[in-house]
C-alpha cells in the first residue's frame, strides 16, 4: 500500500488498514533483531533525534536500538540537557535542532498535544513518542503486535485495560488502535481514575474488576503512578492492590489462555503481583521485544523508507 | 458650538423603548432632539439611512493591561479596539500591575483614558488590596475615584467570609461585587472544559461545578448579605439557572455572558488551538444553549467581551501553559447580532444587553439615546460582511478563536460625545 503520512502523531490518523500495514512492516523487521549481525542499511544516511523531555528508559532505548539497527544516525537529547532549562521555548529548541536537518525528530514530552504542535511548525518528520496524556502510538502498535502474535488476530477479541485511565496515554491510543482493529475494549478502575466520555471513545466501562476480567482474551494492567496519583484518587495502594490489582485468583475469571500485558515499569505487588507477572500468562518481555520492531516499521515509514529507490 | 444631525437612520433605543426611522440632533456633545424631520442649517449631517442608530455600546468587562502589562495591550490601543468595535464605555478589571486598588492607579487609568484614550474607561477597583484574597480595598475613596464596580477577576475570592464582608462594605457604598466564580480546588489544574473532547484530548478537564458551586456560594451571600452581586462570564447550564432562580426570590444578583461562550463549545479545542483557551472554558452544547435561553429570557443582563489580550509568545505554546483568554471588542457586535439572525434575540434586546443594561449594573449614565444624554452613538451598519484577519485588529494582541471566520455586521461610526472617534 500507499503510506502518505509523514508524521507519526497518534493511532487518531491511521485507519485499519494503514494500521495493519505498520504491523506487517514491523514483521519483517522483527527477525533482524535475532540475527547475530543485527543490521541492515535501510536508513543509512538518515539523522534521527531523540528528543525526550520525560525520563523514560525503555522507549528511549527501544527507538534508538531501532534507529541504529536500520542504520541511521542517532542523537539523544534529554530534557535536562535541552535548553528548556534555559527558558527556551519548545518552538524554538526544535527549531534550532531542525536547522541541523535531522529527518526525523522523536518527541516524547509532558504536554498533551506537543507533538501536533511541533509537526505544525517543522519541516521534518515528527514521531510521537508519548505527549501528555494524550497519545503514544508506538506503545499501542507493540501492544497489538502483541496480541496478534500470541492470539492470531485481533478482531472478536475482549480486551480488558485496568487502572487509571484518566492519565493514560497509552489507554488513548490502545483504545483507539484496537477498536479499529476490531476488538472490544473494557476498562475498569476506581471512579476518580475513569474521565467523562469514554463511552464516545468506544469502550465500555466496566462496574468492577471481576465484570472486566470475565472472558477476557488480553488484560492490560497499567502502571500505578505514585507520585501522580498518590494524592486525592486513592486512598492507599494497599487499598487499590486488593481491588484492581491482578493476581493469581482474579486472573482465572479471563479466559484460560488470556494473556497479561503491562506497558512497564511494574509495581509489583500494587497493580499485578509477582506471580502473575512472571507467570505463563505474561507476555510483558515480549512486548517490549516487539517494540523495537515497531519502531524500526515506524521510523523506516516516517523517512518514507517504502519510496525509497535502491540505486 | 458644534451641532451633528444623523439623518434617516433606525433608531433602536432599548432604554426608551424605541425603535424607529428618526433624525438625531447633537448639540455640544449631547442629544438634544430625537425626532421626524429634524433641520440644523449649522449642523454638519450624517446620512444613517440603511444604518442601525444606536446608544454607544458599553462592554462591561476588559482588560486593559495598562498599567505594567502595555506589551499586551494598553489604554490606547483598547480604546482604540473597543470604538472599532462601537463600544464607547468600557469597564477595565484590576488586574493591572499595580492593582487599582488605590486611589492613584484609578487617577492614572481615569486621566490616561481622557488624555489619550478613545472610549470612556470606568475602571473596576479591586476587591482585595492586591488581589491577594487577604484585606479589603479601599472601596469608598476608590469609589469616590471613579470606580463603578469591584472585583478580583481572574481569581475567585476564595474566603466565604471576606466574600461575605466584600458584599456589605461595597453596597455601603452602592457598588456591586463582580464575582468570577471558581472553586479552584475542583479546577485542580485544569485547562479545558471537561468532558469528552478532554478525555480525547488527554487534556486535563475543569469541570462545570467548579463554576456552579462558587455560584451557589456567593448568591448565597448575595442573599444573606443583601449586597449587590454580578457574576462575571457565566459560562455553565448551572449558573444560568441558580441567576434565574435567585433573581426570583428577589436576590440582588445580575449576570453577563461573553459572545465566544454562547457561540463556541469545546470542540474549538480540537487542534490543541490555544486561541480556544480561556478561563472560564469554552463549554458543552448544552451550556451554550442555556446561555442563549438566559439571554431570551433577561436572566442574563449583560454581553461583556472578558476581552483579555495576550502576546504571540504566550499563546505561541503548547496547550497547557498557554495564556487564558481571548480579545473580544472586535468581535462581541457581529456576534451578537448573529444571535439577532438566528432568532435567539431580538434586536432591542441585543442593544440592550450592549447598553442600557450593563449601564444601570455599573452605575453610568451611558446607554440612553434621550435627550439630554451623552451623545455617545453607534451607527451599526448591519448588512457589511467582514473576514476577521487577526492582523488586522485594532487591539495590540490578535489571539482570537474568529480568525478567518466570515462576520456580517459592523460599527460604520462611533461617536464619544458627539464626535466621531472611528469611521469604517
Amino acid at each position: 500500500m500507499n503510506f502518505q503520512h509523514r508524521h507519526v502523531l497518534g493511532i487518531k490518523q491511521f485507519n485499519a488498514e494503514e494500521l495493519n500495514f505498520i504491523l506487517d512492516t514491523a514483521e519483517s523487521f522483527k527477525e533482524i533483531n535475532t540475527r547475530s549481525i543485527k543490521k541492515v542499511p535501510t536508513l543509512r544516511g538518515k539523522t534521527i533525534i531523540n528528543l525526550f523531555f520525560e525520563a523514560s528508559t525503555r522507549t528511549r532505548t527501544s527507538f534508538e536500538i531501532a534507529g541504529k539497527r536500520l542504520s541511521a544516525d542517532t542523537v539523544n537529547i534529554s530534557g535536562s540537557a535541552s535548553s528548556v532549562v534555559k527558558g527556551e521555548t519548545l518552538e524554538d529548541t526544535a527549531r534550532n535542532i531542525e536547522a541541523m536537518h535531522p529527518d526525523i525528530i522523536v518527541m516524547r514530552h509532558s504536554a498533551s498535544g506537543s507533538s501536533d504542535y511541533l509537526a505544525a511548525r517543522l519541516n521534518c518528520s515528527v514521531v510521537n513518542a508519548g505527549d501528555g496524556t494524550h497519545e503514544h502510538p508506538s506503545q499501542a502498535l507493540l501492544d497489538a503486535f502483541t496480541i496478534r502474535q500470541h492470539r492470531g488476530k485481533i478482531a472478536g477479541l475482549k480486551v480488558a485495560i485496568i487502572g487509571d485511565i484518566a492519565h493514560s496515554r497509552v489507554v488513548r491510543s490502545n483504545i483507539n488502535c484496537l477498536k479499529k482493529l476490531g476488538a472490544e475494549v473494557v476498562v475498569a478502575g476506581p471512579k476518580t481514575m475513569l474521565p467523562p466520555g469514554l463511552e464516545m471513545l468506544g469502550c465500555r466501562v466496566a462496574p468492577s474488576l471481576s465484570d472486566a476480567l470475565e472472558d477476557a482474551d488480553v488484560v492490560m494492567m497499567l502502571r500505578i503512578q505514585l507520585e501522580r496519583q498518590g494524592k486525592s484518587l486513592i486512598p492507599s495502594l494497599r487499598e487499590y492492590s486488593r481491588f484492581f490489582g491482578l493476581n493469581e485468583n482474579n486472573l482465572k475469571l479471563a479466559k484460560p489462555d488470556a494473556i497479561v500485558m503491562h506497558p512497564g515499569p511494574m509495581n509489583r505487588g500494587v497493580e499485578i503481583s509477582t506471580a502473575v507477572a512472571d507467570g505463563p500468562q505474561n507476555v510483558i518481555l515480549d512486548q517490549v521485544e516487539n517494540g523495537v520492531a515497531i519502531r524500526m516499521a515506524l521510523l523506516y515509514l516516517a523517512a518514507g523508507g517504502d519510496k525509497m529507490v535502491e540505486g | 458650538m458644534s451641532s451633528v444631525l444623523i439623518k434617516n437612520g433606525r433608531v433602536i433605543d432599548p432604554a426608551n423603548n424605541i425603535d424607529a426611522t428618526l433624525d438625531l440632533l447633537i448639540e455640544n456633545g449631547k442629544i438634544s432632539a430625537v425626532g421626524t424631520a429634524l433641520t440644523a442649517p449649522e449642523a454638519e449631517i450624517i446620512d444613517a439611512s440603511g444604518l442601525l442608530v444606536t446608544p454607544g455600546l458599553i462592554d462591561m468587562h476588559v482588560h486593559l493591561r495598562d498599567p505594567g502589562l502595555e506589551y499586551k495591550e494598553d489604554i490606547i490601543s483598547g480604546t482604540r479596539a473597543a470604538v472599532a468595535g462601537g463600544v464607547t464605555s468600557i469597564a477595565c478589571m484590576p488586574n493591572t500591575r499595580p492593582v487599582i486598588d488605590n486611589l492613584a492607579v484609578c487617577r492614572y487609568v481615569i486621566s490616561k483614558a481622557q488624555e489619550q484614550g478613545s472610549a470612556n474607561v470606568f475602571p473596576i477597583g479591586s476587591i482585595t488590596q492586591g488581589l491577594k484574597g487577604e484585606i479589603l480595598s479601599e472601596m469608598g475613596e476608590l469609589k469616590e475615584g471613579g470606580c463603578v464596580a469591584f472585583s478580583d477577576d481572574g481569581l475567585p475570592v476564595v474566603s466565604s467570609e471576606m466574600m461575605r464582608r466584600a458584599l456589605e462594605y461595597a453596597d455601603t457604598f452602592d457598588a456591586p461585587i463582580i464575582s468570577h466564580a471558581e472553586d479552584l480546588s475542583l479546577v485542580a489544574g485544569g485547562v479545558m472544559n471537561d468532558g469528552p473532547v478532554a478525555t480525547d484530548l488527554g487534556l486535563k478537564g475543569i469541570p462545570w461545578v467548579a463554576e456552579d458551586a462558587m455560584t451557589a456560594r456567593d448568591i448565597m451571600l448575595a442573599e444573606f448579605t443583601g449586597g449587590r452581586l454580578h457574576m462575571a462570564h457565566v459560562s455553565t447550564k448551572g449558573s444560568v439557572e441558580m441567576v434565574r432562580q435567585a433573581k426570583a426570590r428577589g436576590v440582588r444578583v445580575s449576570c453577563e455572558a461573553t459572545p465566544h461562550h454562547f457561540t463556541l463549545t469545546d470542540e474549538a479545542v480540537r487542534g490543541y488551538d490555544t486561541n480556544a483557551k480561556m478561563n472560564p472554558p469554552l463549554r458543552a452544547q448544552a451550556d451554550v444553549d442555556a446561555i442563549r435561553a438566559g439571554l431570551a429570557d433577561g436572566t442574563i443582563d449583560a454581553i461583556a467581551t472578558d476581552h483579555a489580550p495576550h502576546h504571540i509568545d504566550e499563546k505561541n505554546v503548547e496547550f497547557a501553559i498557554a495564556m487564558n483568554g481571548i480579545v473580544g471588542l472586535e468581535t462581541m457586535l457581529p456576534l451578537t447580532l448573529k444571535l439577532v439572525e438566528e432568532g435567539v434575540i431580538d434586536l432591542q434586546q441585543a442593544i440592550a444587553l450592549m447598553s442600557c443594561r450593563p449601564a444601570r449594573i455599573l452605575g453610568i449614565e451611558r446607554g440612553t439615546l434621550g435627550q439630554g444624554a451623552v451623545a455617545d452613538i453607534t451607527l451599526i451598519d448591519p448588512d457589511l460582511e467582514w473576514e476577521l484577519v487577526p492582523e488586522q485588529l485594532y487591539s495590540k494582541s490578535k489571539n482570537s478563536p474568529f480568525a478567518g471566520w466570515k462576520m456580517k455586521g459592523a460599527a460604520f461610526k462611533t461617536l464619544l460625545a458627539g464626535k466621531v472617534v472611528f469611521e469604517r
